[in-house]
């Protein structure tokens, strides 16, 4: 094989051929292109006359170029060109694969994981021994060497680690390295980290290192803070060549407890930076809800920030005694507990029923000791709530849990209570005893000025031990906790001022708040927090940043969460304990992103493998391509391409009655040529298409702009309307049906309407009509669900719907016909009450025109209302019965009213109806018909009040 | 067109071929008359006393005419005799010859008539036009003597459809002309020009006064052609190759005009009129043009 730069060739020999082309160049230089035979009577007058210039009858030079180029894709197509050829000597001896295995090998792990399998293929395939070592899981008994099959099974079982390797593994698997010499392949994952230099050099000491490295970014989160009510998101980076960006995304629940994306922020690096602060503005609401941020489209543990209950501003209700204490503030029973809160929680306040309804966090009772909202607040509680009550003097005065268990305290309590190193009392003030462990405030440290004066007492009891979780030196309960459900009541016997006890005014309140998970705390707690704290992993990330339950992995004691570098003993993830949530990120606090360096002799390659890629169909592809454009040139040069042999300078005859019609063969005009004219002509085609679709869109607007008008008409007039039935013949009998009728009633009554519409109930505002004409056909297409509620909304608010079957002449009994089916089906979505033949005294039978029959093309079929209520009686001595007050919703027949209606421009009836003068009365009843159903649309039952006209006539005469 | 009906004992292809022929002859009759239709004719005295209807003087009565030709009516109210003399309205003869050769059936484009359409038309036109206004037209070659009469329009329909001729340049033929009367040329004259000059030399010999047209297609008036080509005359019996067309159409219209002027001066030589027209524009025109010229021509 030939290698040329990146090329390789498998048949050489074939190259030679190129040695030819300047013959063929000569060759092809005097074989002029063929000429065109065309039929011309003026060859007379030709004859005889040379051509001036010798030039064209030789190929010109592009043309040759082109042609040369073509033969010699050919011949190099045929040499068979091979890109990246692959002659690497195989390397010597047994072949340690070292991976990284960390997060940020996350980013690019197939790319990853499949290098590796291409290094143990190849070491297979020459029969070199293979070990493949992950530096964040390194094998726990010494590395030995294997077959290379067998390592690459465990391939697939390999996955990074959402931590990075600790120097002390890699100093681990640096002297657990086997003996004799090895060639090393090093996936690094790009990261420069304490441990590995000194692992390098070990390495190299057995044979070469080849580190492998990815172009791809390395970007990571830093952890997350609260500064200003401004949620702070530190973005780093390890390449700070250029400026980039990244987006940042804050994801959390929704209401709905589904995880969406909150917010998010683009961050861009300046040139030289590796950190950028992502900022995000968030309501307390919205802060509150978010879990965790990300770094869009990567997918790395480092790449992850989860959030914890450090971001979260707790939200509690304080309760008071609202009576108005005016009495200092420093005596105020919530004075403290506001001083110590609010620097850290949104405080609210107000009764217990008002509180309950702002879902706080934790709710404070100081000094109550009956809410009237008990049930309430016990079922806030079994929800999850937490409520902390102190204790005071009302509590202390009532008998609220004396005899039994308080369902709002944790602790039955004695009455009175004590009080102890006051004037009238012997003893001196308790000190608080150190909290037990199992205690939430075990740890903290008791400052020795604390001290109780007064409590109130708890019932001893067996469960009195096990409730209490602070008490004094003498062993009495100071501070007791009920779980209930899933929330907790905990109660300090003491009072939140200082009038009882100066605990209140000590750093120690605070601390026991922030363990109660009162007050969360806008730092991480520090050492002296944790110590002595036991923290139960609840989710932990992998290596690519998803979270997944944590299953049965073991608690972690708080000294060492104090340290929050993760490692295998301490995986990123989410840790409670006590109510408290610890998040532990892929990047440790403080930690920056180094690139790594590598020792002076290692060889440093890129991901890919550059693959071997044939270029022989791409070679005889292009030569072929060639040869038709020499096809289209040869064409042009022969001028038998219409339209590129007209050109601007060309003489034109002149002379009265002499010169030729301009242009006038067909496939003169521009773009219809593939020659010269053919750009010009796409040029062209492009504008066009633009106009076109320019002039589609345009409609479009304008046609959006006609409908509004047509209802503001239509709200503005009164407008008769027909649904459209989508056959073309019956929508025009309608409209002209509808013409006639709106004429008649013009020319009539008051009622004048304008010109009629038809209203398609899928998308046209059905609100603005008081009247539908509904042609039924028996092939008629039903409106979707979201029409017919449309429909039903129609018919609700007064509107009245005309069913047409237009069948009256063929089916007299209703369903008989195609159409009366397809009117049930029709119908049956839409809210139509029940049915009854019109009867004799319905107002549609004199709303205008006194009428006993309602014919329109045809006659005599029954036309169906709404029924009359059962209980409508006909009064002694009144024409008609006192019917229901609506207008009836629907109309229903089939006599082809529109039919006898329509008329066509003139003004002429459009279909003969019936014979005769007896016909022409018929079509007057149709339109009396048509004229008193619009009256009874607009006037309702006005025609049947009527009725009482003798009664309030005779009034007026007395 | 009954003439070119053939007996039903005739064979069937060559029926086919006249019921074909037949078949093209209204078309061009009507359309000759319809393009007729738009000249309007005056009847047209000779201003010269001859034989006719209309009355042009009166002379006075001189030896050698005979006694009947004395208007009597006239001769009485004065002492002299007179001689009624009427306006000259002899037929003049004119001859047509419409070239037929393979040249004419050149069209620049498919959608243009031909020129040899072009011209059968216009020659038809003008025979309907001229037998309209009482003249004798025949054609030149193939000889048709010249008649008058509607019969005559039918028999020029007929011959004008003919099959053409074989050659490819055709040349007018003034053997047939009779002394003294009118000729139309009518051809490309994209040919030899040497028998055209003969003819015409011929015939101002005998005393016939006539228009040559020339029927162009707007192709052979522009030349647009261009690279490498080879021209055939319309029948192949002339070549000619070129590398590049486009170089020789200053050339070749140069030589087109040249042959237009020399045929327009032996056209005066010989008292003729001579006229271009292109298939390109309307008929009409020339028509017109062709009509006037023959009045100018009639003396």
């Amino acid at each position: 094989m030939l290698i040329l730069g990146p090329i390789g060739f498998t048949a050489p020999w074939l190259l030679w051929a190129l040695a030819a082309l300047p013959v063929l160049w000569f060759l092809l230089r005097a074989v002029p292109p063929a000429p065109v035979r065309r039929r011309f009577p003026g060859v007379a007058l030709l004859l005889g006359l040379r051509d001036e210039t010798r030039q064209a009858d030789r190929t010109p030079w592009w043309l040759l170029l082109l042609r040369a180029a073509a033969v010699a894709l050919l011949i190099l197509g045929f040499a068979g060109p091979v890109l990246n050829p692959r002659v690497k000597a195989p390397g010597q001896g047994p072949l340690l694969v070292l991976t990284d295995g960390s997060w940020a090998d996350a980013r690019d792990w197939p790319e990853r994981s499949g290098r590796i399998a291409a290094a143990l293929d190849e070491a297979g395939r020459s029969g070199r021994p293979a070990a493949l070592v992950s530096l964040t899981d390194p094998p726990a008994g010494g590395i030995g060497f294997a077959a290379a099959a067998e390592v690459a099974g465990r391939l697939p079982a390999l996955q990074p680690a959402a931590w990075e390797p600790s120097p002390e593994t890699m100093s681990k698997v640096a002297s657990a390295l086997p003996e004799g010499r090895f060639e090393t392949l090093w996936l690094s994952d790009g990261l420069d980290r304490p441990g590995r230099g000194a692992l390098a050099a070990a390495l190299m000491a057995h044979g070469p290192l080849t580190a492998i490295e990815s172009p791809r970014p390395i970007v990571a989160l830093g952890a997350s803070e609260l500064r200003d009510g401004r949620l702070v998101v530190p973005v780093l980076r390890a390449e700070t060549g250029v400026a980039a960006g990244a987006r940042v995304i804050a994801r959390g629940l929704d209401p709905a407890g589904i995880e969406r994306e909150l917010a998010r922020s683009e961050v861009s690096f300046a040139a030289g930076a590796d950190r950028a602060e992502a900022g995000f503005d968030l309501p307390p609401e919205l802060r509150n809800r978010v879990t965790r941020f990300e770094v869009a489209g990567t997918a790395t543990a480092g790449a992850v920030n989860l959030a914890d209950d450090a971001l979260r501003r707790r939200k509690i209700a304080i309760v008071t005694a609202a009576a108005a204490h005016e009495g200092l503030e420093l005596l105020a029973p919530d004075h403290y507990l506001r001083q110590a809160l609010a620097p850290t929680a949104d405080l609210i306040g107000g009764t217990v029923g008002d509180v309950i309804k702002a879902a706080p966090d934790v709710i404070i009772l100081a000094d109550i000791a009956r809410v009237p909202e008990t049930d309430a607040l016990t079922d806030w509680v079994e929800q999850g709530g937490l409520l902390l009550r102190f204790a005071g003097p009302r509590l202390a005065a009532s008998d609220i849990g004396r005899d039994t268990l308080d369902p709002l305290l944790p602790v039955r309590l004695r009455a009175g209570g004590r009080s102890v190193g006051g004037t009238m009392s012997w003893g001196e003030p308790r000190a608080l005893a150190p909290f037990a462990e199992g205690s939430p405030f075990f740890g903290l440290a008791i400052p020795s000025e604390v001290s109780v004066s007064a409590q109130v007492l708890a019932q001893p009891g067996p469960e009195l031990a096990g409730a209490t979780i602070a008490a004094l030196a003498d062993g009495t309960p100071l501070v007791t906790r009920r779980r209930i459900m899933d929330g907790e009541v905990v109660l300090f016997h003491v009072a939140a001022n200082a009038e009882w006890s100066n605990l209140a005014l000590s750093g120690l309140f605070v601390q026991m708040l922030e363990r109660l998970a009162v007050s969360g705390a806008a730092v991480r707690p520090d050492a002296v927090d944790l110590a002595g704290t036991t923290w139960v992993p609840e989710k932990v990330l992998n290596g690519f940043g998803t979270l997944a339950d944590a299953g049965e992995l073991s608690g972690v004691s708080g000294e060492r969460l104090a340290v929050p570098t993760p490692g295998p003993e301490l995986p990123p993830g989410l840790y409670a304990a006590e109510g408290r949530r610890l998040a532990v990120n892929a990047i440790a606090p403080g930690r920056s992103l180094l690139p790594a360096a590598w020792p002076a002799g290692v060889a440093v390659e890129g991901m890919v493998m550059a693959e071997e890629a044939p270029l022989k169909g791409w070679a005889l592809s292009a030569a072929i391509s060639l040869f038709l454009l020499d096809i289209l040139a040869t064409l042009l040069l022969g001028g038998q391409i219409p339209g590129a042999r007209r050109r601007s300078g060309q003489p034109r005859e002149s002379g009265p009655g002499v010169g030729p019609e301009a242009g006038a063969g067909p496939g003169r005009g521009a773009g219809r040529g593939p020659g010269r004219g053919s750009g010009r002509g796409q040029v062209a085609g492009a504008a066009a298409a633009g106009f076109l679709l320019l002039a589609a869109l345009l409609p479009g607007g304008a046609r959006a702009a006609e409908d509004e008008a047509a209802i503001v008409r239509a709200a503005g007039n009164v407008v008769l309307a027909y649904v459209k039935t989508g056959d073309a013949g019956v929508d025009q009998v309608s409209e002209a049906g509808l013409w006639g009728l709106s004429e008649v009633l013009f020319a009539r009554t008051s009622i004048e309407p304008v010109e009629p519409r038809g209203v398609d109930p899928e998308t046209d505002e059905l609100a603005v009509f008081s009247f539908l004409y509904w042609p039924v056909t028996a092939t008629e297409k039903a409106p979707s669900p979201v029409a017919y509620a449309k429909l039903n909304r129609y018919l609700r608010n007064g509107g009245m719907i005309l069913f047409d079957t237009r069948d009256a002449d063929v089916a007299r009994y209703g369903s008989a016909s195609p159409e009366g089916r397809r009117l049930q089906a029709l119908a049956a979505p839409l809210d139509i009450p029940p049915l009854e033949p019109l009867p004799k005294d319905h107002v549609l039978t004199r709303s205008f025109y006194l009428l006993q029959d309602f014919p329109g093309r045809f006659a005599g079929a029954p036309v169906w209302v709404e029924a009359a209520p059962v209980d409508a009686e006909q009064v002694e001595g009144m024409p008609f019965r006192n019917l229901n007050d609506n207008v009836t919703p629907v109309v229903i027949g089939g006599n082809d009213w529109a039919s006898a209606w329509a008329v066509d421009d003139q003004g002429r009836a459009m279909f003969p109806v019936g014979r005769g003068l007896a016909g022409e009365r018929q079509r007057e009843l149709s339109y009396r018909f048509g004229v008193n159903l619009i009256m009874h649309v607009l006037t309702g039952n006005y025609k049947s009040d009527q009725v009482h006209v003798p009664a309030l006539l005779e009034r007026l005469g007395q | 067109m009954s003439a070119s009906a053939p007996a039903s004992a005739r064979p069937a292809g060559l029926r086919r071929q006249a019921e074909a022929l037949a078949s093209a002859l209204p078309p061009l009759m009507a359309e000759a008359r319809h393009l007729a239709a738009t000249v309007q004719l005056g009847e047209h005295g000779r201003r010269l006393s001859g034989m006719g209807d209309e009355f042009w003087q009166y002379r006075p009565a001189h030896a050698g005419d005979e006694a009947r030709a004395i208007d009597w009516r006239r001769s009485a109210r004065s002492d002299a005799q007179f001689v009624r003399e009427k306006e000259w309205q002899a037929a003049q003869s004119v001859h047509l010859w419409v070239d037929d050769a393979r040249s004419m059936e050149f069209s620049g484009d498919p959608g243009r008539q031909s020129k040899a359409d072009r011209a059968r038309l216009l020659a038809l036109a003008l025979a309907v036009l001229l037998i309209r206004a009482g003249e004798r037209v025949g054609l030149a070659d193939p000889v048709a003597p010249p008649r008058s009469g509607e019969i005559q329009l039918l028999r020029l329909a007929q011959r004008f459809t003919a099959p053409a001729g074989a050659a490819d340049f055709g040349a007018p033929e003034a053997r047939a002309i009779l002394t003294g009367s009118r000729a139309v040329f009518v051809s490309d004259f994209l040919g030899d020009p040497a028998p055209v000059e003969e003819a015409l030399g011929r015939a101002a010999d005998r005393g016939v006064a006539g228009v040559i047209l020339q029927v162009l297609d707007p192709v052979e008036e522009a030349f647009p052609f261009d690279g490498r080509t080879v021209f055939e005359s319309m029948g192949g019996t002339l070549r000619h190759e070129t590398r590049k067309a486009g170089d020789l159409r200053d050339r070749y219209l140069e030589r087109l005009a040249e042959r237009k002027t020399r045929l327009a001066h032996v056209a005066a030589t010989a008292g003729w009129l001579f006229g271009t027209h292109h298939t390109g524009d309307p008929a009409q025109v020339a028509l017109l043009w062709l009509y006037q010229a023959l009045r100018k021509e009639r003396r």
